[in-house]
């Protein structure tokens, strides 16, 4: 335990890049956690006195066209999108590289079902595909999760087959068969730990696009509804005071939907590091 | 009766540019606690027979003929669950290139533990003390810290350490040494076939030592089975094989090996490859092509095994 501490002490300081973005990361994490408890002001409270706002002393972000906190909304909204993100997220990790491992170890049949069951949901626009999932399953906060998962599920597939496939013939899987392991321990404790530092990107990526699907989909109305605070709802409800001058309601949501993004995309290649014990030394 | 008994065993692979006849009717009969060497050069079939024995193979390959019994369990009927057991805790291999035959990313101690857990239940506690003492065993310095290394951060010859506590864990009666030196350098070479076959004695385990050295086999083994081209040519006890190899391929290989003060100007060589093993035309005598004794005979269509008492046979119409 204390020297797997030590290496992510040793992968953050060698890359700064990477330290920045655990930093904006434990960041994020930690507006989802504590968000309704720091937030400055409630951010279902509307105040027609101080609606439209611009930043202020009082209200850093200024306030939309009920009167609310901006900030505040931000920072509660975190969670929701977080969460969003981190359970489409989970599910397709854990459905697709279960299907890509199975396709890219035993080969034959499983790969060929699998592999067209991939393409096939590839070979929509996936955001319209979403989109679709979201207005046949209905408009809730579940089935958003449910949208972003299948979405994201052929990119989960195809990393995994692609480096289950290659390690399939390794050495150390030849000798875990040899020692008398069964073709499911074989792949399950041999191969699939292997294959996890590159999944990891994978995931990493996936999160930020994820984020930004769901904030997509709430900006054109689907999933979650109006008074909730979310990013996407929020840049959607800026969008239509742009014109008219008031371009902080729009903006700071924006920002940080994309630092979210921004974010995980460098953490990537950080937790690589971490997973995979050859960066050790 | 003996530990291992393949009786004529015949393997192809079925590919796309036709049928490989791998191995064709191969006896070899394998006793307790002793140590036979397989020699023959590359592609000989010698890897495929030890693969053939525990049945990895691929989806490609079939059996056609014989059988393989293992301490009186038919290897080949055998349920794969059965099979399982064996592998690992009965019949134990290791290979060339120990460096990629262990988990790049697990602890060698924890991947002893691992071949513990799939054969013996122990507690948690008591594996961690098998598995240092398996690395003791195969004398690994510093053993305890050893334990926590990864494969990348250990030598060539002590990943091949490794590979054999692995192999020796479960206390196996045979062990496959699939060319275990090669890709080592000759004082850590020396170092494992003394570890190897000083481990086989103390526990009275049967080792099958695969190679293309023949001088390394000529050291460790009592008996030595030469393979060409998928077949048995030869088998014999290691004295009497180089003193009176009764094959002409046997013959060859002993002159081809170098000996120190012998230039290399005149070390002899082996006409020809290995025949193209997709033929259906192949000869019964495999090696016909690149005989230099070959008569008229030779291409006729059974070759029997010719028995020299007391255990000495070879696969030729005209023995030396």
């Amino acid at each position: 335990m204390n020297a797997t501490l030590k290496h992510v002490k040793y992968v953050a300081t060698e890359n700064p890049v990477t330290l920045g973005a655990f930093i904006l990361f434990s960041g994020f994490a930690l507006l989802a956690l504590i968000g309704p408890w720091i937030a400055p002001y409630d951010p279902l409270a509307s105040d027609t006195l101080v609606a439209l706002k611009p930043p202020t002393v009082a209200h850093w972000f200024g306030t939309d066209s009920l009167g609310r906190d901006i900030l505040s909304r931000i920072i509660v909204a975190a969670r929701l999108d977080f969460g969003i993100a981190v359970s489409a997220v989970a599910a397709s990790f854990a459905v697709g590289s279960a299907l890509g491992s199975l396709a890219g170890f035993f080969g034959g049949w499983a790969d060929r079902i699998i592999g067209r069951v991939a393409d096939t949901i590839m070979a929509f626009p996936l955001f319209v595909l979403a989109m679709g999932i979201v207005a046949a399953l209905g408009n809730t906060v579940s089935n958003i999760v449910i949208a972003t998962a299948i979405i994201n599920l052929p990119f989960y597939i195809r990393v995994a087959r692609a480096e289950v496939n290659v390690r399939r013939g390794a050495g150390y899987v030849e000798a875990a068969r040899l020692a008398g392991n069964s073709d499911l321990r074989v792949l399950a404790l041999h191969v699939f730990p292997n294959v996890l530092p590159p999944m990891m990107v994978q995931i990493s990526l996936n999160m930020g696009w994820a984020i930004l699907n769901a904030a997509g989909l709430s900006f054109i109305g689907l999933g979650v509804r109006a008074p909730q605070a979310e990013w996407g709802i929020m840049v959607a409800e800026g969008a239509t005071y742009i014109i008219s001058g008031e371009w902080w309601v729009a903006l700071f949501p924006g920002a940080v939907l994309m630092l979210a993004v921004f974010t995980f995309n460098l953490l990537g290649d950080g937790l690589r590091d971490i997973m995979d014990p050859r960066m050790r030394t | 009766m003996n530990l291992l008994e393949v009786k004529d065993y015949s393997l192809e692979f079925r590919t796309r540019s036709g049928t490989v006849h791998a191995l064709q009717n191969i006896n070899l009969d394998i006793e307790k606690g002793e140590t036979v060497g397989i020699v023959g050069e590359s592609g000989s079939g010698k890897s495929v027979l030890s693969f053939g024995i525990l049945r990895i193979l691929d989806a490609a390959a079939r059996v056609t003929s014989g059988s393989v019994t293992f301490a009186g369990l038919d290897l080949l009927g055998a349920s794969e669950g059965s099979l399982q057991e064996v592998r690992g805790r009965e019949i134990a291999m290791i290979f060339q290139n120990p460096r990629t035959a262990l988990n790049p990313i697990r602890r060698i101690g924890r991947q002893i533990e691992d071949v513990l857990a799939t054969h013996t239940t122990t507690l948690r506690e008591d594996m961690r003390k098998k598995a240092v003492e398996a690395l003791v065993r195969v004398r690994i310095p510093d053993p305890e810290r050893r334990y926590h290394a990864y494969p990348f951060e250990l030598s060539g010859g002590q990943c091949q350490r490794v590979m054999i506590a692995l192999a020796l864990a479960c206390n196996p009666q045979l062990l496959i040494a699939d060319e275990p030196t090669t890709g080592l350098d000759v004082t850590t070479q020396a170092a494992i076939m003394e570890l190897v076959s000083g481990l086989a004695r103390e526990r009275k385990m049967a080792t099958i030592l695969i190679t293309h050295d023949l001088a390394l086999a000529s050291e460790y083994c009592d008996r030595i089975v030469v393979m060409h081209a998928g077949h048995v040519v030869e088998t014999a006890a290691t004295g009497e094989l180089f003193k009176a190899p009764r094959h002409p391929y046997t013959a060859r290989l002993i002159a081809s090996t170098p000996a120190s003060g012998q230039s290399i100007a005149t070390l002899a060589s082996i006409p020809g490859n290995l025949p193209d093993l997709r033929r259906n035309d192949l000869p019964s005598c495999r090696f016909l092509e690149r005989c230099e004794r070959a008569q008229q005979d030779c291409a006729s269509a059974s070759l029997p095994l010719k028995e020299f008492p007391p255990a000495h046979s070879v696969r030729c119409f005209h023995p030396l």
